[in-house]
């Protein structure tokens, strides 16, 4: 008994604490050394960002670089489903243009009314900036739904900016670095923006699944929410404005409902960063 | 002289291959989640840890081992350290492994990473989940714990190709 235990100890001791022919450090030093690293980003220790900034800058560029084989892999097996596809799609979105055209200028008008009405109520009326940026990764981890962007603090990225594919919301920013800033997607888990559903204006929180689609959470069961209703953005907490879209409501009978958005988050290429305020005129 | 220059080149990447594709996969995270299959992802680094860990620790140091667990976690977007600790883990059980082995066996070896990555990953949720409040799905890590179970034994037979290569560059 007393023999087993010796070598246990003795293997567990060779493994962690001795070093190799050609190892420079056991593997005990390394242990402690990543917890050290830990609990210094936990109490969110000044140095420690420093480097975790610029390790950010020379990982992102690095990674945006060996990934580029895989991603052409990956847009030459979405060229050859969007070749199959073209016949149908060039189908609807003619049906959609003519839909579109006829609404174009209602909305034109709408637009003024809306804005002179926000007036004469003393609303806030948004004044937007915004920044074009390439998207560099876009790893789609099982873990994390996140993008790097181009753009840093040398650009002007702040935390919080809304990240938009088209006028499509994505996500917001979530990190920001020298010239590199990470955002946190509209499908993450952790993320959790104010919503309001139209028609009704039943105000509500979009959360994500951590797959390709959301999930409405904190309404009342008995709200009349329609399906396919529209979720906007409902502008409470004053970080995103009102009225940004971001997806469609799916009401399942057996399942869970869930909101599919209107952007493909993974298929990004170029996103608009853009903060909102309040406009003094 | 030219000829012996490109051999000698040819073998010191063969001799490094592992470490370099351990850093391929870091900084690209190839695992086909843009295939979209729910809960098919798997972790590459983990395997070629535990392997190269377990058979050859002399090209694929602690160090860089560490320094890759801080690119993952940069590419991730983790706390700095994490995935330095989890792979470490790894590393310490498969050091263990190979210190209590007197005949390896590749189907013991197989299960005792199921074990090994279990533990790695469980400690990674719970370190992400209550010390960082960082919220990931459990069936995610529970499909990824399978997915690279059942694919370490598919890559460790390519590796065990790879090094007869090597022993028979080296004699």
């Amino acid at each position: 008994m007393a023999t087993s235990r010796d070598d246990f100890v003795i293997a567990i001791r060779s493994a962690f604490i001795k070093k190799g022919n050609k190892q420079r450090f056991s593997l005990i030093g390394l242990i402690f050394f990543s917890l050290g690293l830990l609990i210094l980003s936990k109490i969110n220790f000044p140095i420690n960002n420093y480097i975790k900034i610029t390790l950010n800058e020379i990982v992102y560029r690095s990674s945006f670089i060996v990934s580029v084989p895989e991603k052409k892999i990956q847009n030459l097996s979405d060229r050859v489903k969007d070749h199959y596809n073209v016949y149908n799609d060039y189908l609807l979105v003619k049906e959609k243009l003519n839909k579109l055209q006829s609404e174009k200028y209602d909305v034109q008008f709408l637009k003024e009314e809306n804005k002179r009405l926000k007036k004469n109520i003393d609303e806030y009326v948004y004044n937007s900036e915004e920044l074009v940026a390439k998207v560099l990764i876009d790893k789609d981890s099982p873990f994390l739904k996140s993008i790097i962007v181009n753009k840093g603090s040398k650009d002007n990225v702040k935390l919080g900016m809304a990240v938009l594919d088209r006028n499509y919301l994505v996500g917001k920013i979530v990190e920001v670095n020298y010239s590199t800033a990470r955002a946190l997607l509209v499908s993450d888990l952790n993320s959790k923006i104010p919503v309001g559903l139209e028609p009704g204006n039943i105000q509500s929180i979009l959360t994500g699944t951590g797959k390709q689609n959301g999930k409405i959470e904190y309404f009342e069961k008995e709200m009349d929410v329609r399906d396919e209703s529209i979720v906007y953005t409902s502008g409470s907490g004053g970080l995103f404005k009102s009225g940004i879209p971001v997806g469609i409501y799916n009401e399942k009978q057996d399942k869970e409902s869930t909101v599919t958005f209107f952007s493909k988050l993974s298929q990004l290429t170029f996103v608009k960063l853009v903060s909102f305020e309040e406009d003094k005129n | 002289m030219s000829s012996k220059f490109r051999i000698s080149v040819f073998n010191k990447i063969l001799l490094y291959f592992p470490i370099i594709l351990l850093f391929l996969s870091v900084f690209n995270e190839f695992d086909f989640n843009y295939l979209n299959y729910q809960y098919f992802s798997f972790n590459f680094p983990f395997i070629l840890i535990f392997y190269w860990s377990l058979k050859r620790i002399e090209t694929l140091g602690y160090g860089y081992i560490f320094i890759a667990g801080m690119f993952n976690d940069a590419v991730l977007g983790f706390p700095i350290g994490i995935s330095s600790l989890t792979y470490l883990i790894i590393c310490g059980f498969a050091a263990y492994l190979r210190n209590i082995t007197l005949r390896p066996n590749n189907f013991k070896d197989w299960f005792y990473f199921l074990f090994t990555i279990s533990v790695a990953n469980s400690i990674n949720y719970f370190l992400l989940m209550l010390f960082f409040s960082i919220e990931i799905n459990y069936y995610e890590i529970l499909g990824n714990i399978i997915f690279t179970f059942l694919l370490y034994y598919i890559f460790s037979f390519f590796f065990d190709l790879y090094r007869n290569i090597i022993s028979r560059i080296k004699t």
